[in-house]
């Protein structure tokens, strides 16, 4: 039950994108169209999961036994640098179609803060369990629900931005101020999921 | 004068908020006051200048297969040291910040002026142009955090201007940043365009 409790807040009530404010910047850049969205939105998906397991191994086998905990940042950054491009050359061996789906965002990520942030916060065991223990097991849930939060405010906004094009907008509020004045709208849709959990 | 032109540039011309549109998760996720704006305006200021020099006087020795790995190495380094000073002498606004400092790490404005500034320009203009572009991102974030503070509450640096009960709850919480933010792009292109 608590698991289920984590998938809903991390998808809808804590919207990685629209509440906790991480990952803006793919949020913003990638989301002209639906089809790269989702690209974008799978990607994140894999390298999140992934690198979550990795980050939380290293925190409590190596970081916190050898009280270390001050080189987190510096640990953290550099395994998910050498994680994306581990991903990247396995998958253009091992699977060279989801490789040219993906390719282009696999070297963004590295700097998309939600996958850092959301390292950061299992790590410390900072994100809402609702009462369970912060373990991998957990870590591991919350990781996928936020990536799926981000996907899917990641699609939405570019099913809108698709619609925005064809709108005829105020010279000054053309491009990036009425995308960022949707996703505030959209933020306040999503408010109203606050009471949920 | 060339110095002062460079950190012109960067309060200015290249605004890294509101022209450059670079760093959105901090503006968006630490300006619910103006105080807050201001101290993470600040916090990205230190590191930019700190990796800015050290990053233009290192530039000749890193081989260009290494140099975005050691680069981002270089950043975090300073970020820990930050974290440290903020956590002995900060607590509170380390606090209310939060995941937002280690984050400075990913954070696209500092990675940027290294590649496009530091790595092709001296140690000491490099130094104010990290000057220029983290007073340019201070202001903006100052300027956004007062705005969401005096829409949402009523005041400024919690100096009271009207009753708390006129202030609209939205503009603290999430949607009103991006709103605020979006208005205030759009103000600034009007301005650049006349």
């Amino acid at each position: 039950m608590e698991y289920i409790l984590i998938v809903i807040s991390a998808i809808f009530v804590n919207n990685v994108v629209l509440s906790q404010f991480l990952g803006i910047c793919p949020f913003l850049g990638v989301s002209k169209k639906v089809s790269t969205a989702a690209g974008m939105g799978a990607a994140v998906t894999f390298v999140l999961t992934l690198a979550t397991i990795v980050t939380y191994l290293v925190q409590k086998c190596i970081l916190e036994p050898f009280d270390l905990k001050y080189l987190q940042t510096i640990a953290f950054i550099l395994i998910i640098a050498a994680l994306v491009q581990m991903v990247e050359i396995i998958l253009k061996k091992v699977s060279p179609s989801l490789y040219q789906a993906l390719g282009v965002f696999l070297p963004l990520i590295t700097t998309n803060c939600c996958i850092l942030g959301v390292a950061i916060m299992v790590g410390d065991g900072t994100y809402s369990t609702f009462g369970i223990e912060p373990g991998l097991l957990s870590g591991v849930v919350y990781a996928i629900a936020t990536a799926i939060g981000f996907a899917l405010a990641l699609v939405i906004f570019a099913g809108v931005r698709e619609h925005l094009e064809l709108m005829d907008v105020p010279e000054g509020m053309k491009g990036m101020p009425i995308a960022l004045i949707v996703a505030g709208i959209m933020a306040l849709a999503f408010i109203g999921f606050s009471g949920l959990v | 004068m060339n110095k002062f032109k460079i950190i012109l540039n960067g309060l200015v011309k290249e605004n890294p908020t509101f022209v450059l549109l670079l760093g959105m998760c901090p503006t968006l996720g630490t300006t619910t006051s103006a105080i807050n704006g201001l101290g993470m305006g600040l916090a990205t200021t230190f590191v930019l200048i700190c990796s800015n020099v050290v990053l233009s006087a290192i530039k000749k020795l890193v081989p260009d297969m290494v140099r975005i790995p050691s680069f981002i190495v270089v950043i975090a380094t300073f970020v820990t040291v930050l974290q440290m000073l903020m956590q002995a002498y900060l607590p509170s606004l380390y606090a209310s910040l939060g995941l937002f400092i280690p984050l400075i790490v990913v954070n696209c404005i500092v990675l940027g002026r290294a590649e496009s500034f530091a790595v092709k320009n001296t140690p000491l203009d490099s130094l104010f142009d990290g000057i220029g572009i983290g007073l340019g991102f201070t202001f903006a974030l100052t300027l956004l955090g007062a705005c969401r503070e005096l829409l949402g509450s009523g005041n400024i640096f919690g100096i009271d201007l009207w009753s708390k009960e006129y202030g609209a709850l939205a503009f603290v919480l999430a949607p009103g940043a991006f709103i605020v933010l979006g208005y205030l792009i759009a103000i600034v292109n009007k301005i650049r365009k006349a």
